[in-house]
C-alpha cells in the first residue's frame, strides 16, 4: 500500500508556497478543513488564490486568513457575512471572481475528470458570461466555462483510512468530494483515521487514489454559523 | 394586500403532490410551513440535502447538518446527503421540480435580477444563477413594488441580471402573474386589491383578460 499517512498537520502543508493557488472544501463553517487553515495562519503564506465557495466569518474559517492579508484573490460563489472580507475587497486590496455555485462545482469535477471545460446555462445573458464562449444546443444556450487549475486542495472528511479513502457526514460532503484530485496534491484531514482495511469499501464516499496525504485532525470547533432551533413545547 | 406570509400561503397553492422543491432565502423559505394536506413534496438544499426537515429541538443541532442559508435543520425519513456536484446535476439536469425565489426585478419577458445592486457590496449569486437557468419551472416570491415604491415588474430589469427569460410565475402582495411572450398576464388579484392598484404598481405590459380573481388562500 502506498504510504500516505502523514504524522501532523505541518507535514501534511509541506510544499505551500507564497502566491500558490489552493482548493478549499466546506460550505459556510460547514465541512472546512480546520487546522489546515490554523496551519496556513501559522505558516503565513502569502499571495494566495483561493477556490473556496465561501469566504468564512471574520474570526473563524478562511476569514482568519484574510485577517492576515494573506490571501490575493478568492473564488467563490458567495461571499457574504465577512466585514474584513468588504473592506479588502472596496479597497481592492483583494481580488473576486464571484462563480455560480454549480459552476464552481463542477469546474472542480472537470478538473478531477480530466475534462479541460464543459458548457452550462448557468450565467448565460449576464456577465458571468462575458467574454466566454458561448453555444446553443438543442434551442438552448450554454456558456463554456474551463476547469480549475490548483496546486493544492485541502479537504475534510469525518472519517478516513490510510489508503486515503474517505467518508463524509451529514451536509459536510458538499465540495469537499469534488476537490479531491482535482488539484496536483490533495490533502485530507479527517476526524477519525483508521487503518485499511477497517472501512467498508461499500462505504467510502472518495476512493484513496484522489487523495496523497493524510492525517488525524485535532480540536474541532464546528462552529454554527446560524443556530435554528423549535422549542420542544 | 398580501404580507410575506400571505405570499408564501398563495404560493404554497402551487404545490403537487411528489415534486421536488428548492426554496431560495426569505419569502420563499415560508412555504414549507404551508404545504396543504394531502400533498407530499420533498425539499431539497443545494448544499448537498434532500429530504430537508424542521428546524431541531433545541440541544439536537448539529453542525454537519445545514441547509443553504446555514442554519442548522433535520433531516426526514427517506432524505439523502449528498456532494456539490451531485447537487447541481439535480438542478442543472431539470430532476427539481420546482423552484421558488425571490428577486429585485423582473422583466416582462422573465428576465430576473437579484444579486448584485452596482455601488454595494456584492455578495454573489451562490446557486441562483444555475437554478433560475435550469429550472422548467420557476416563482418569484416577491414584493410588487420596491422600499421607494417604484414597481420591479418592469419592462427591461435595470440591475445585473442572474438569469434571462426564465420566470413563468410571481406571486406578489397585489397579484399572482404569468410572464408571457407579450407580458405579464395578470391571474389574480390579493384580497382588497383593485385592478387598478395593480396596474398603477405594474411598469411593464400588463395584460388584463375578461374578470380578474381574487385570491383564495384557504
Amino acid at each position: 500500500m502506498i504510504k500516505k499517512t502523514v504524522q501532523n498537520v505541518e507535514e501534511a502543508l509541506t510544499g505551500i508556497k507564497d502566491g500558490m493557488t489552493l482548493m478549499l472544501g466546506g460550505f459556510g463553517l460547514c465541512g472546512i478543513p480546520e487546522n489546515s487553515i490554523s496551519e496556513l495562519v501559522k505558516k503565513n503564506v502569502k499571495g494566495i488564490t483561493c477556490i473556496s465557495n465561501n469566504a468564512g466569518v471574520d474570526d473563524f474559517g478562511l476569514g482568519l486568513l484574510l485577517q492576515g492579508k494573506q490571501i490575493k484573490k478568492m473564488i467563490s460563489s458567495y461571499v457574504g457575512e465577512n466585514d474584513e472580507f468588504e473592506r479588502q475587497m472596496l479597497s481592492g486590496e483583494l481580488d473576486v471572481e464571484l462563480t455560480p455555485q454549480g459552476t464552481l462545482a463542477e469546474k472542480c469535477r472537470a478538473a478531477q475528470a480530466g475534462f479541460p471545460a464543459f458548457f452550462t446555462p448557468a450565467g448565460y445573458g449576464t456577465e458571468v458570461a462575458e467574454g466566454k464562449e458561448t453555444r446553443e444546443f438543442n434551442g438552448k444556450m450554454y456558456v463554456l466555462e474551463e476547469a480549475f487549475k490548483a496546486d493544492f486542495a485541502i479537504v475534510k472528511a469525518w472519517k478516513g483510512d490510510t489508503a486515503g479513502n474517505l467518508i463524509f457526514k451529514g451536509t459536510a460532503r458538499n465540495f469537499n468530494p469534488c476537490m479531491c484530485g482535482a488539484a496536483k496534491i490533495t490533502i485530507a484531514e479527517v476526524e477519525e483515521l483508521v487503518p485499511a482495511g477497517e472501512l467498508d469499501p461499500n462505504q467510502v464516499h472518495v476512493p484513496g487514489i484522489f487523495v496523497q496525504r493524510i492525517f488525524q485532525g485535532k480540536d474541532y470547533e464546528k462552529r454554527i454559523e446560524q443556530r435554528t432551533v423549535r422549542s420542544r413545547n | 394586500m398580501l404580507d410575506k406570509t400571505g405570499i408564501a400561503k398563495r404560493i404554497a397553492k402551487e404545490l403537487k403532490d411528489g415534486y421536488f422543491v428548492n426554496l431560495g432565502i426569505g419569502i420563499p423559505t415560508l412555504v414549507a410551513n404551508y404545504i396543504p394536506t394531502g400533498i407530499e413534496v420533498e425539499f431539497q438544499s443545494e448544499n448537498g440535502v434532500l429530504g430537508m426537515g424542521p428546524f431541531p429541538f433545541e440541544g439536537d443541532e448539529d453542525a454537519d447538518i445545514i441547509n443553504a442559508g446555514k442554519q442548522t435543520i433535520t433531516t426526514l425519513k427517506g432524505a439523502s446527503f449528498f456532494d456539490s456536484v451531485t447537487s447541481f446535476a439535480m438542478i442543472r439536469g431539470q430532476h427539481v421540480d420546482l423552484t421558488i425565489l425571490g428577486a429585485m426585478e423582473v422583466s416582462e419577458n422573465g428576465d430576473i435580477a437579484n444579486w448584485k445592486i452596482p455601488g454595494k457590496m456584492v455578495k454573489g449569486m451562490g446557486g441562483a444563477m444555475d437554478l433560475v437557468a435550469s429550472a422548467e419551472n420557476i416563482i418569484v416570491a416577491m414584493m410588487h413594488t420596491n422600499k421607494r415604491g417604484e414597481s420591479k415588474l418592469l419592462k427591461n430589469c435595470s440591475l445585473p441580471l442572474t438569469g434571462v427569460g426564465c420566470v413563468k410565475k410571481i406571486v406578489t402582495n397585489l397579484a399572482v402573474l404569468e410572464v408571457t411572450n407579450k407580458g405579464f398576464k395578470l391571474l389574480e388579484r390579493a384580497p382588497g386589491v383593485s385592478v387598478e392598484d395593480i396596474q398603477k404598481a405594474t411598469e411593464g405590459t400588463l395584460l388584463i383578460e375578461g374578470d380578474i380573481p381574487e385570491m383564495i388562500l384557504n
